[in-house]
């Protein structure tokens, strides 16, 4: 037992280590700008700079709006198949895999062709379209998440029953879905939403090819003009995924399994 | 009393080409309480079910008070209804469970509350009204449900196995508790079990079914005594089969154990040399008492259980065995096991089961 245990734990640490290194070398780099010693003077640079104001917040709305748009869909389409079809959820499943098979640029690229200024629905043709189609390629791009988080939230309720009780008790299906289901799967439904927002604010392809001035594009720009801003914008894209991540697992352990308390 | 309520006429219902309720008809007085009372598979929750409006019947027609009911939607039917498995709305405490199908049907927030109250006075939990689903016992959480369903004043309430996941003390005094809130209200309602115990101590009437069929629908006392069928004689209670001969037909005479007794319930269509068996329940049987029963027989004792206040013996008879029952008298102790013992049975008592 002993050998195997020591041996696991130098493993982990090589490991952890892989991981660790590189990040806190990019951190110890993004401190030296000035050659007296540390300084956040990097930090200071990107966090003034407007265009990382306005890339970033960008990226929220459009990460709100597409975790809207994909709740929308997803929690009505979940709780329909566990209720009335099961026998479809191995072919939603496999759907909800795809945008993890099919790559972003062969997605960006179908939509410039179906959606350019001369096809029957020219969205590309407007900011507001333009806006609307990156909202719809990133719920695209989070539904493999949020479907599986959704699923298991509603994996752990008494869908049928509970269905059943309220709608003896007079409420109809938009009532049961939204005053029933949803505050019931609230922590899974959350632990989606942050998991799309990840995707969204790293994202870099699709906003790039529609041209779309988001974070992940604006990183790119001061990564190939500057030299320290960059390794900071990297430590500061890490922790916004791994506050995002730990959210997530915040949420998972304050939240009773059978209740929500106000 | 007598007014009818709820009417199942000729209702069917098929699962896969498997025809699990079989035109069931059936007809229940305001105010009734009824239970349907089978084993496990016999289609009572699918009946159950229908009436609610869960279910889709493929073929009969369910009325309540004249009126079709078949193309409400269960949100349209009201009625109140209380599942097995408590489906108490874990995201909300006591007072908006209750609240809820009220809110629902519009109710001004003064008025919801006042129902609210005497709704946990009703169910005895006044004070849990701010508690949450999961901080209450099973048997709490039941009488939670009650009391939702019963908030919007349905005019039927169904209960589907509404005790089966209680352990058996709080079954007993939460039957009688719904049972005491049911007479209270005047509502009509259908109690779905498997437990023939149950069954038997609370309703007015009783619908046994089998594999989708009724087979007897009638007062507890008459389930009982006055079994139509032999799966109802042998579903509700423990009965005795003793096997005999038919002596004489004419003269309702068979030989049991080598002596001839008269039958007065052997059917007119027996045959002299018949092989008939003859039952009874065990309360029918008694120790030595050949003064006030007309057969009697010897045998020796085979098995003794002390139930409390009864106890059940069961007595070898050569070619035939009993089970009887028999008061504990905590005086007398019961007979020991081998001992021989003389026993009697009224012959009023007996019933011949055709089939
Ligand atoms: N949705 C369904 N699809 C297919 N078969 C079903 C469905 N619901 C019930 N059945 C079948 O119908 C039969 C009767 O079921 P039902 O639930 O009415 O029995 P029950 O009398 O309530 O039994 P239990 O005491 O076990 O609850 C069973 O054989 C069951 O397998
Ligand atoms: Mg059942």
């Amino acid at each position: 037992m002993k050998p195997a245990k020591l041996w696991s734990w130098i493993i982990f640490a090589f490991g952890a280590a892989y991981f660790i290194v590189p990040l806190l070398a990019t951190f110890e780099f993004s401190l030296r700008i000035r050659r007296e010693g540390y300084t956040f003077d990097a930090y200071t640079s990107v966090f003034s700079d407007g265009r990382f104001q306005a890339s970033f917040s960008y990226s929220l709305l459009i990460g709100v709006c597409a975790i809207i748009v994909g709740l929308l869909i997803v929690v009505p389409a979940a709780y329909y198949v566990r209720l009335r079809a099961p026998h479809l959820r191995p072919i939603i499943e496999f759907i909800t895999l795809l945008p993890l098979v099919i790559p972003a640029i062969i997605l960006v690229f179908g939509y410039i062709r179906m959606y350019n200024t001369s096809s029957a629905l020219p969205l590309l043709g407007t900011n507001l379209g333009t806006d609307i189609l990156l909202t719809l390629a990133y719920v695209a791009l989070a539904l493999p998440y949020m479907y599986r988080a959704v699923d298991t939230g509603l994996r752990t309720i008494d869908v049928q029953t509970l269905t059943e009780a309220a709608n003896i008790l007079g409420a109809n299906q938009a009532t049961i879905i939204a005053k029933v289901i949803f505050p019931n799967i609230i922590v899974a439904v959350l632990s989606g939403a942050f998991l799309t927002l990840a995707i969204v604010i790293g994202e870099f392809t699709i906003a790039s090819l529609l041209n779309r001035q988001v974070f992940g594009v604006y990183m790119q720009n001061v990564g190939a003009n500057r030299a320290f801003e960059p390794a900071a914008l990297a430590v500061i894209s890490f922790v916004i995924t791994w506050g995002a991540m730990g959210m997530i697992q915040l949420l998972a352990r304050f939240a009773p399994k059978t209740a929500r308390r106000d | 009393m007598a007014e009818e309520f709820l009417r199942i006429d000729k209702l069917v219902k098929t699962f896969g080409g498997n025809q699990v309720v079989k035109g069931v008809d059936l007809s229940f007085n305001k105010g009734e309480f009824v239970s349907l009372l089978g084993p496990s598979g016999c289609g009572k929750t699918t009946i159950l079910r229908m009436i609610a409006g869960f279910e889709r019947p493929d073929s009969g027609r369910i009325l309540v008070e004249g009126k079709d009911i078949s193309g409400l939607a269960p949100n349209q039917r009201k009625i109140g209804m209380v599942f097995q498995a408590y489906a108490l709305f874990p995201n909300m405490n006591v007072a908006d469970n209750i609240g809820f199908g009220l809110k629902i049907a519009g109710m001004p927030k003064p008025q919801r509350e006042a129902r609210i109250e005497e709704m946990l006075q009703l169910i005895g939990l006044s004070g849990y009204g701010k508690r949450y689903p999961f901080e209450l016992s099973g048997g709490q959480q039941q009488r939670v449900a009650l009391a939702r369903a019963l908030a919007p004043s349905p005019r039927m309430l169904l209960l589907d196995e509404p005790l089966s996941a209680l352990d058996a003390k709080i079954r007993v005094s939460l039957r009688e508790q719904i049972r005491q809130i049911q007479r209270e209200l005047g509502i009509t309602t259908v109690f779905v079990t498997h437990d023939q115990e149950e069954a038997l101590s609370i309703s007015d009437r009783i619908v046994v079914l089998n594999t989708g069929n009724v087979e007897q629908f009638g007062q507890p006392f008459e389930i009982y005594n006055r079994p139509q069928t032999r799966f109802v004689a042998t579903f509700v209670g423990t009965l005795n089969t003793l096997n005999a001969t038919v002596a004489d037909a004419g003269a309702k005479t068979v030989t049991l154990g080598g002596t001839t007794v008269t039958i007065p319930a052997l059917p007119a269509s027996a045959r002299n040399g018949e092989a008939v068996a003859l039952t009874m329940r065990p309360e029918a049987v008694s120790l030595a008492n050949g003064a006030t029963r007309d057969i009697v027989l010897d045998g020796k004792v085979a098995e003794v259980s002390f139930l409390g206040s009864v106890i059940r013996l069961k007595v070898d008879l050569g070619d035939n065995a009993v089970n009887l029952d028999t008061f504990n008298d905590q005086r007398t102790p019961p007979p020991a096991h081998g001992a021989p013992v003389r026993i009697g049975i009224a012959s009023s008592d007996v019933l011949v089961l055709e089939r």
